[in-house]
């Protein structure tokens, strides 16, 4: 009998809960795998499927978007190997897995940290309450590789926003299989979505895009690139998340900025009863 | 197909006397070959239109729409804001073309005339019963009158899909004739519903017998039922305005309405147009499309080949 033949696996992108390929058909060498070269066109989709999936992710009740996170903890926890054998460290899993859980338990809670009713002189209830922003463009820190993609991720989704993410360029395999939990975990297609490849090919066109509210720059390493994004962002005042610093510590306590900052405050004016 | 229809030619105007010669001559015009009709559409659909090609079918495109909304929730104010929108598509850019009309129920028309009056923008309104055509024909008659005293250049009639599938030709194409004639100046645009149709042969015959019945379009759909325009459709359709212009003389223009809704679908449209008949249907007074949703995917296209960035929906108006 002849030997068996093993199946090698096609890294592709993920974008409205499916795993296209890229449209331009390139893809790259990386890690010892072939991945999909993302386009500005890729971009675009990723956005048209962002947004198709805004109404529905940020209707949902806070219960029920929690609910979901932490099945996708739980299925991240029992592919926890298969990031492993990518050649991540264990710790790092475990971590990813405690980070996903941690910003789940935030969905229900953050309107009564963040929000809450304001004192003012006059006879109405004043309240103010927290709601997404809309589409997210994000870049994910080039390492750790899961733990800082899932600490970009899980702030943006718990609170209703879809996220668009461009995923570390030189470590896209623990993205992908990422993806691959996020499909199998009740999250709706096209809240998250996933572009491995350059940053300079999809960030600039994601920074400029008119129909993306806010983006997260942390893993920008290039101090003008970073300049020259946060300039497209501002043409449409996109809610911007700075660079995250070289130094920075992703096993530290993240607080709740990355939450806040891409959340809008709706406040109301009640008359109150005699 | 052309060999068939040009020996037609010499008794083509005969052919409405009689359900017999009406019949014999749609049913003798050669089947369509399916796999083939939606293999050529689909090809004609991988075609790669870029930058100042892409910018020049775009406004093409704009110009070909007619903006249509046929709610039974349409009131004064909102027919009146897409009629604006008509005459403007982009107001913050003057180089955008208008649409090449707008389409309305006969009871809007008179407030979509005030504002579209002496602009070049044409005034088209559904008529006959429209979606079923399921009404007594002297009904169907008032109201065509009722949309054109109104003051509509268009009208847009279905036709008596009942009577077609039931296979009483002559009722269809005297309907027509008499809607033709209710029309008066109005040019007359013929809903075939190719939904209802079943096969291309039918969408065949339903093509022939609206311009042999004085058509002065052919228009797909209501938009009113779950299957509506179609490239392969569109290209059967095509394909007899084709040879109905070399039997008669007689140029026919071509409607394709309902579930086009981006930029990319109108330029395969554009593309089956130009390869099927040619330029001379590409122009609005040849070719429409009957849409509402489109209209705003384009105006996003052509703003991201005039300022490079990606547009959204926040910035176009809702209608």
């Amino acid at each position: 009998m002849s030997e068996r033949v093993a199946v090698r696996k096609t890294y592709k992108l993920f974008i409205g809960g499916k795993f296209p390929r890229s449209e331009s058909g390139r893809s790259y060498l990386v890690q010892d795998a072939n991945v999909s070269l993302a386009s500005r066109k890729d971009a675009r989709d990723a956005v048209v499927a962002a947004r198709a999936a805004v109404k529905g992710w940020a209707g949902a009740t806070a219960y029920n978007r929690g609910q979901i996170l932490y099945r996708v903890a739980e299925m991240l926890e029992g592919r926890r190997e298969q990031f492993v054998a990518l050649g991540l460290p264990g710790d790092e899993v475990d971590a990813a897995v405690d980070r996903w859980v941690w910003y789940a338990g935030w969905s229900d809670k953050l309107s009564q940290v963040y929000g809450g009713a304001n004192p003012v002189a006059g006879p109405y209830f004043n309240l103010s309450a927290p709601e997404p922003t809309g589409v997210v463009a994000a870049v994910a820190p080039e390492t750790p590789a899961l733990l800082g993609l899932v600490s970009v991720i899980a702030p943006a989704i718990v609170t209703g926003n879809t996220v668009v993410v461009a995923t570390s360029p030189t470590q896209p395999l623990a993205a992908v299989t990422l993806a691959e939990v996020l499909a199998t975990s009740d999250l709706p297609g096209g809240v998250v979505n996933l572009l491995t490849g350059k940053i300079t090919e999809t960030v600039p066109t994601l920074a400029a895009h008119m129909d993306v509210n806010a983006i997260d720059l942390t893993g920008v390493t290039d101090a003008e690139l970073a300049v020259e994004l946060e300039v497209k962002a501002a043409q449409n005042l996109k809610r911007v998340l700075r660079p995250a610093p070289v130094d920075h510590d992703w096993s530290a306590d993240p607080g709740i900025t990355r939450m806040t900052t891409l959340l809008e405050t709706k406040t109301v004016w009640h008359p109150k009863g005699v | 197909m052309t060999a068939t229809a040009t020996s037609a030619r010499s008794d083509l105007s005969e052919l409405g006397r009689s359900e017999t010669a009406l019949r014999t001559f749609l049913h003798g015009l050669p089947g369509v070959d399916q796999v083939g009709a939606e293999q050529r559409a689909a090809q004609l659909g991988t075609r790669s239109i870029k930058t100042t090609a892409k910018a020049q079918a775009i406004d093409l495109a704009i110009r070909m729409v007619d903006l249509t909304t046929l709610e039974g929730a349409d009131t004064p104010g909102k027919v009146r804001a897409l009629a604006a929108k008509a005459l403007r598509p982009d107001p913050a850019d003057p180089t955008c073309p208008h649409v090449g009309a707008v389409c309305v129920y006969p009871a809007m028309v008179p407030y979509v005339a005030e504002v579209l009056r002496g602009s070049g923008v044409h005034l088209a309104s559904v008529a006959t019963a429209f979606p079923s055509g399921q009404a007594p024909l002297e009904i169907k008659l008032a109201d065509t009158r009722a949309a054109v005293e109104a003051g509509a250049d268009e009208i847009d009639m279905v036709i008596n899909r009942g009577a077609f599938l039931a296979g009483r030709y002559k009722e269809v194409y005297d309907e027509i004739v008499a809607t033709k004639s209710a029309c008066g100046d109005a040019h007359l645009k013929v809903i075939l519903e190719t939904g209802e149709l079943a096969t291309y042969d039918n969408v065949r015959r339903a093509s022939w017998l609206a311009m042999l019945a004085g058509g002065d379009f052919i228009k797909t759909s209501t938009g009113k039922v779950p299957v509506a325009a179609t490239l392969p459709v569109t290209l059967v359709m095509l394909e007899a305005v084709r040879d109905f212009r070399a039997a008669t003389g007689r140029q026919v223009g071509v409607k394709p309405a309902g579930g086009i809704k981006n930029t990319k679908d109108a330029i395969k449209y554009l593309v089956m147009v130009n390869e099927t008949v040619g330029p001379d249907w590409l122009d609005p007074d040849w070719f429409r499309f009957g849409a509402s949703s489109l209209l705003n995917d384009l105006l996003m296209q052509r703003t991201k080949l005039t300022t490079g960035v990606y547009s959204g929906p926040d910035y176009f108006t809702l209608d």
